[in-house]
């Protein structure tokens, strides 16, 4: 029975649980559902989800922690001797996988039956051949220990996978029996299923604090492991960034966060006085023919995916800042630079710092205006001598949120700063970035557990603790200036 | 008070005329201009920027939808399709995509003695080589599907190549073509000739959006078909999720949390989250979906989740805001006659905050579709032909997404992908431009002021 | 020098410092003021009363153009200040609000610290040659205002951090602070406690010496207290303008006499 099969059964069961509850009650009072203390749909409800929430929580985590059993037990079959030079377990495992749901496809298809899968022996047929049949490449033969051992994890996964489902269907008709028995008319149903969907509102709420425990505990995990095998003092203070297939890499962070903090430097040059000035223009000066027109345009801008501006970068821009600029000065030949990434980001930032600071900007009151206009003061000294100095605070906010913005972006950089890391003034030079070799390091053909690709989860870790750090210190300030003023 | 009379002494100002603006008032008159048109300027820099932006897609781009096809009429020889001519579908099927493509030669050389076009010195087998070289796989295809065809002449609509094409597009000229060693001028006058006899066209290609994508030397075969397939299934699944885990967390949140620690964590854990990059959920997605939880690389399955796991801030923000909107006298209305407070919130608050949430959502939803750097991470950058099956399987199926094709083309070497890349991106955008219209016509229709 | 009791009896003067002719206000369509004739006299305290909603501060805001930065408002006919139309195209309001200062209902300080937010007039104005002048223009209007002695010791401290009646004060020496020829003040003492009202209220008093003082109030008593003249507005009209004492004691106009009562208001 397939996990959407069991699912669904379980919630069927449920529903007739609903409809025989309800009817429970009613026939309880003889009809008369005044006598009731609920409404009657409260006691369906009740077996609803007594019958469906525990089984559905079991098959959840049997679901999870099936994958860990069956690997420790199968694990066993495989001898040390099994695994070949330069290989590992965790490799042999995953040809034990991938060969295991190969046999599947080899049933289903109908080119292996059940009793010749058990009388199947891999040192006499060619497996590989077999499943390269039906679609299943193998990268070598397989080895007879490994061919037991994905037997062994097919057929074990088959059996918890009945028993699962037998489980839960079971439990599923247990709660709605339970549930069913303690129906009568006194029974305080709506607060029993009331509670049962607070809890369910409480849990949802728990799914934002389980995102960030993961992203931190899978962060720092798989960090550990990385300075296991590359010293952290490397990490962050060598001056060098160069993997090797090899090893013996290269992996200092401070190229890359040079080229980060440099890509963002430029993208807040060109985004901060841009954006703030069309914050004042369109709160302070445009009419509101102007402001209809522009507010929506710069939403569009905000709007955009990143990728999108990543292609601009990538066909426009880049040859643009390259042609006319770079190669007439002599400063370059590349079309990926710093420049050409940090001004796209700048464009997709505008519309962040200038909808932040129109916020900040909106949130300074009236009187402080007024009482400037009253002195005779012009339109732009009361701007600049009252309003922003008043609203500075919640500016600095907006604009370390765009830092934090522009150091956490991604498709920008890929596609326009470019792949080399280095440590150069020259904004027309290629430069790469954190989260570039984010990327690269992890969508490369480098084995996993290689430094050269945990190295991807020390520098998201550091990305990670940058950027919250900017984040929680903008909110703070943002928060502080609201109260300010309310 | 006697303080005050010591003002008195004060020289008397001149008296000034309103009607004339002395020196100092010029000159912070000019100073007010000038700031005024600092602030057009960025306006302008802005717009400019939007304006470049779309219309670079828009000429990069459009002429994907466009393509060029040469219509043949190819005789499909049973000597060579079915040599015993048993009409067995499995013997037919022995013949490789290699075995189709002497017919297609044969066929230009069939056109070039019927009507007489051709170019000296140009034989066959390069007139043969304009045709995609998806062409023979088509054939083939086609002939699979129709084995009772074989032994007649049909008309085929085959893909120019496309070099061929871009020279229709204005990618390839004459000149590029000498030193260009994927096409030649001969070629290129061939194709002239072919579209002045009519058999060459370019025209609307359905492809573009149907296909499903080709290998790095055969761009004009490439489409978007898996990677909008594969981002609607991921849509779903963020629908699925976020939506209810986004509503329950903000009722939760406003109608019940106490005020205490934990609600005060779960909310500046909701605002931080709402500002990770992005790429650390495809960390996060690596580490916790694929290789702890065991789910398939690129799956639609683990975008969708890794994706839900970014949407959920915004529409628990957008929800939030909605449910504080809806005025608290509701709900004492609804408290006060009886109903528990269960009641008043799914009773009466929920309805009424629903277009709110309803705009979040999609919202959410717009900036969930266009997000590529998490995919990467999680394996959707793969090369996938197949298309996934239908669900619940084909969420576990490997597919493509629409944004990260867009960066998967941007990685080739040859430069039509450029133009299908661009093409890729402004359908993203009319996605997206429909979503954002839904979702602004929601708040018109139901929008309520209180 | 200060006489409470004695408000507004002889008039030093009367000399015309403002002179309104057939004013109109409208708001969009509302028509807020409506043919508003009034001439308000230098060195003089004028109070405009009336209930909420009757333009009375509509009315003030005309007089230095505050109306300009509201979109929507449209002022009709001619305000004439020392014989100069101020609706003029010619006129700056810029300058005009220079000669025609303005303190607000609430006390609305910069949050700066309390020198800047004198210094900010005769900054903007350019009325300092240097360091020394401004300290000393400083130093003068906010003994003018009434609050040097409470605040010299902290001048670096921010406007903000003051109690109301300190703030109102501080504003008031704010507006002074450019030597303006007249002084509009909005219910400059609707957000204040009694004792700093009475503060403020002595204050007004003293600097009838130098400004033509224009007060909108809603206190009846205050307006008593303070002004020589004063209006009387109801639905956009002027209803009456006479000497304070003989609008409190004699008014000619029943409304008036209504409001004063206590029958409308």
């Amino acid at each position: 029975m397939s996990v959407g099969l069991v699912i669904l059964v379980v919630v069927a069961i449920a529903t007739v649980g609903f409809f025989i509850g309800r009817a429970r009650a009613v026939s309880s009072v003889a009809g008369d559902v005044r006598q009731l203390h609920s409404l009657p749909s409260y006691y369906g409800q009740t077996v609803f989800l007594f019958s469906a929430v525990p089984a559905l929580l079991v098959t959840l985590a049997w679901l999870l922690l099936q994958p860990l059993y069956v690997e420790n037990q199968v694990s066993g079959i495989i001898l040390p001797g099994d695994i070949a030079e330069g290989s590992s377990l965790d490799l042999v495992m995953a040809d034990v996988r991938r060969i295991s749901s190969g046999l599947d496809t080899a049933v289903a298809a109908g080119v292996l039956d059940k009793n010749a899968l058990t009388q199947l022996d891999a040192s006499q047929t060619d497996v590989r051949a077999l499943l390269g049949d039906v679609g299943v490449a193998l990268a070598s033969d397989v080895h007879p220990n490994v061919f037991a051992a994905a037997r062994e994890y097919r057929a074990t996964t088959a059996t918890l996978k009945g028993a699962m489902a037998a489980v839960a269907v079971v439990l599923a008709v247990l709660g709605a029996v339970i549930a069913f028995a303690r129906i009568h008319p006194e029974y305080r149903a709506r607060n029993v299923s009331e509670l049962a969907i607070k809890s369910l509102l409480i849990l949802s709420s728990m799914v934002a604090i389980l995102t960030t425990v993961g992203i931190i505990f899978s962060l720092l995990f798989e960090t550990s492991n990385f300075f296991r095998m590359y010293p952290a003092r490397d990490f962050f203070f060598n001056l060098t960034w160069n993997p090797q297939f090899t090893g013996g890499s290269d992996l200092g962070i401070l190229p890359l966060l040079w080229g980060t903090l440099y890509v963002s430097f430029v993208a807040l040059i060109f985004a901060v006085p841009i954006g703030l000035l069309v914050a004042i223009y369109l709160s302070e000066y445009a009419s509101r023919k102007v402001r209809s027109i522009v507010k929506p345009a710069i939403e569009v801008l905000a709007g955009i995916p990143t990728i999108v501006y990543g292609l601009f970068a990538l066909i426009t821009i880049g040859p643009l800042l390259r042609d006319y600029f770079a190669q007439p000065l002599g400063l370059g030949a590349s079309s990926s630079s710093v420049l050409t990434a940090g001004v796209v980001m700048g464009i997709m930032l505008i519309p962040f710092v200038s909808s932040l600071s129109d916020d900040v900007i909106n949130a300074v009151p009236q009187a402080m205006r007024d009482g400037s206009y009253g002195l005779g003061a012009t339109q732009s000294e009361t701007v600049r001598q009252v309003i922003l100095p008043a609203a500075l605070p919640g500016i600095v906010g907006a604009i370390l949120l765009a830092a934090s913005r522009a150091i956490g972006e991604t498709m920008i950089v890929v596609m326009g700063a470019g792949a080399a890391a280095k440590l150069s003034l020259n904004p027309f030079e290629a430069m790469t970035t954190i989260t570039v070799k984010i990327v690269s390091q992890l969508t490369g053909d480098t084995e996993f557990a290689s430094p050269e690709t945990l190295v991807a989860f020390a520098l998201g870790l550091s990305l990670f603790v940058v950027t919250l750090c900017l984040n929680v210190l903008a909110l703070y300030i943002v928060r502080k200036y609201r109260e300010e003023y309310e | 008070m006697t303080d005050v009379t010591s003002g008195a002494n004060m020289a008397p100002k001149p008296k000034t005329s309103l009607l004339v603006q002395d020196a100092r008032t010029k000159r912070r008159n000019a100073a007010e201009a000038r700031f005024r048109t600092y602030g057009v300027v960025a306006i302008t820099i802005a717009m400019l920027a939007l304006v470049g932006l779309l219309s670079s897609i828009l000429y990069n781009g459009s002429s994907a939808f466009r393509q060029t096809f040469i219509t043949l009429d190819v005789y499909l020889d049973p000597a060579k399709l079915d040599k015993d001519g048993s009409g067995d579908i499995a013997k037919i099927a022995k013949v490789t995509t290699f075995g189709y493509a002497p017919l297609i030669k044969k066929s230009f050389e069939a056109e070039f003695e019927k009507s007489g076009i051709g170019v000296d010195g140009m034989k066959s087998k390069d007139a043969a080589k304009m045709i995609s070289k998806e062409g023979p796989a088509e054939l083939r295809r086609f002939v699979l599907a129709h084995p009772h065809m074989i032994g007649e002449t049909v008309t085929f609509e085959f893909l120019a190549s496309g070099r061929i094409d871009g020279y229709y597009k204005g990618r390839v000229t004459m000149k590029s073509a000498e030193i260009d060693k994927n096409v030649s001028p001969q070629q290129l006058q061939l194709a002239d000739q072919l579209k002045a006899a009519g058999l060459l066209e370019t025209k609307w290609n359905w492809g573009f959006l149907t296909r499903a994508d080709a290998s790095e030397n055969r761009p004009e075969a490439a489409g978007l078909g898996v990677a909008i397939l594969g981002s609607f299934y991921m849509m779903i699944v963020v629908l699925c999720l976020a939506l209810p885990i986004g509503v329950a967390t903000s009722i939760y949140l406003e109608e019940f949390a106490p005020r205490n620690w934990i609600t005060d964590v779960i909310e500046v854990n909701i605002s931080n989250l709402a500002a990770v990059p992005s790429i650390v959920f495809g960390i996060l997605g690596l580490a916790i979906f694929i290789n702890f939880a065991g789910l398939p690389q690129s799956a639609p399955i683990v975008g969708g989740l890794v994706l839900t796991l970014m949407t959920l801030p915004t529409i628990i923000i957008a929800t939030r805001a909605s449910l504080k909107a809806v005025p608290p006298s509701i709900r004492d209305a609804a408290l006060g006659v009886g109903a528990s407070k269960m009641q008043a919130v799914f009773h009466h608050v929920l309805p009424l905050a629903a277009p709110g949430i309803l705009t979040g959502t999609i919202i959410g939803l717009a900036q969930a579709l266009g997000e590529t750097a998490p995919l990467l991470l999680i394996g959707m950058v793969a090369f996938v032909r197949e298309f996934p099956g239908a669900p619940p399987e084909g969420f576990f199926d490997p597919a493509a997404a629409l944004p990260v094709q867009v960066y998967n083309w941007t990685q080739r070497a040859d430069p039509a992908f450029v133009e299908r890349a661009s093409g890729a991106i402004i359908v993203l955008l009319v996605f997206l431009l429909c979503m954002n219209a839904i979702a602004i016509l929601l708040r018109r229709r139901f929008e309520r002021r209180w | 020098m200060y006489d409470a009791s004695n408000p507004g009896v002889t008039l030093e003067q009367t000399d015309i410092k403002i002179a309104a002719n057939k004013v109109q206000v409208y708001y969009g369509e509302t028509h807020a003021i409506k043919d508003v004739n009034i001439d308000i006299q230098e060195k003089t305290v004028t109070a405009f009363i009336g209930p909420s909603g009757c333009g009375k501060s509509t009315f003030l805001r005309c007089l230095n153009r505050m109306n300009d930065t509201i979109d929507i408002c449209r002022v009709e006919g001619d305000i004439h200040l020392d014989g100069e139309d101020i609706y003029d195209k010619r006129v700056d309001p810029v300058q005009l609000r220079a000669k025609v200062g303005m303190v607000f209902q609430k006390p609305n300080p910069f949050p700066k610290s309390i020198y800047d937010n004198v210094a900010y007039g005769p900054r903007i104005h350019g009325l300092a040659r240097n360091k020394g002048e401004l300290d000393e223009i400083v130093e003068k209007a906010l003994r003018r205002g009434a609050i040097w002695d409470e605040v010299k010791d902290r001048l670096d401290a921010p406007g903000t951090g003051l109690s109301g009646g300190q703030q109102q004060r501080l504003c008031i020496a704010r507006a002074i602070a450019t030597e303006p020829e007249v002084l509009l003040m909005d219910e400059p003492c609707s957000a204040l406690d009694p004792i700093a009202t009475a503060q403020v209220e002595e204050l007004i008093d003293d600097l009838r010496a130098r400004y033509s003082v224009v007060i909108v109030t809603h206190s009846m008593q205050q307006a008593a207290r303070v002004s020589q003249k004063t209006a009387f507005f109801h639905l956009g009209n002027l209803v009456e303008y006479d000497d304070t004492a003989n609008i409190f004691t004699n008014p000619r106009d029943e409304r008036t006499e209504s409001y004063i009562t206590g029958r409308i208001g």
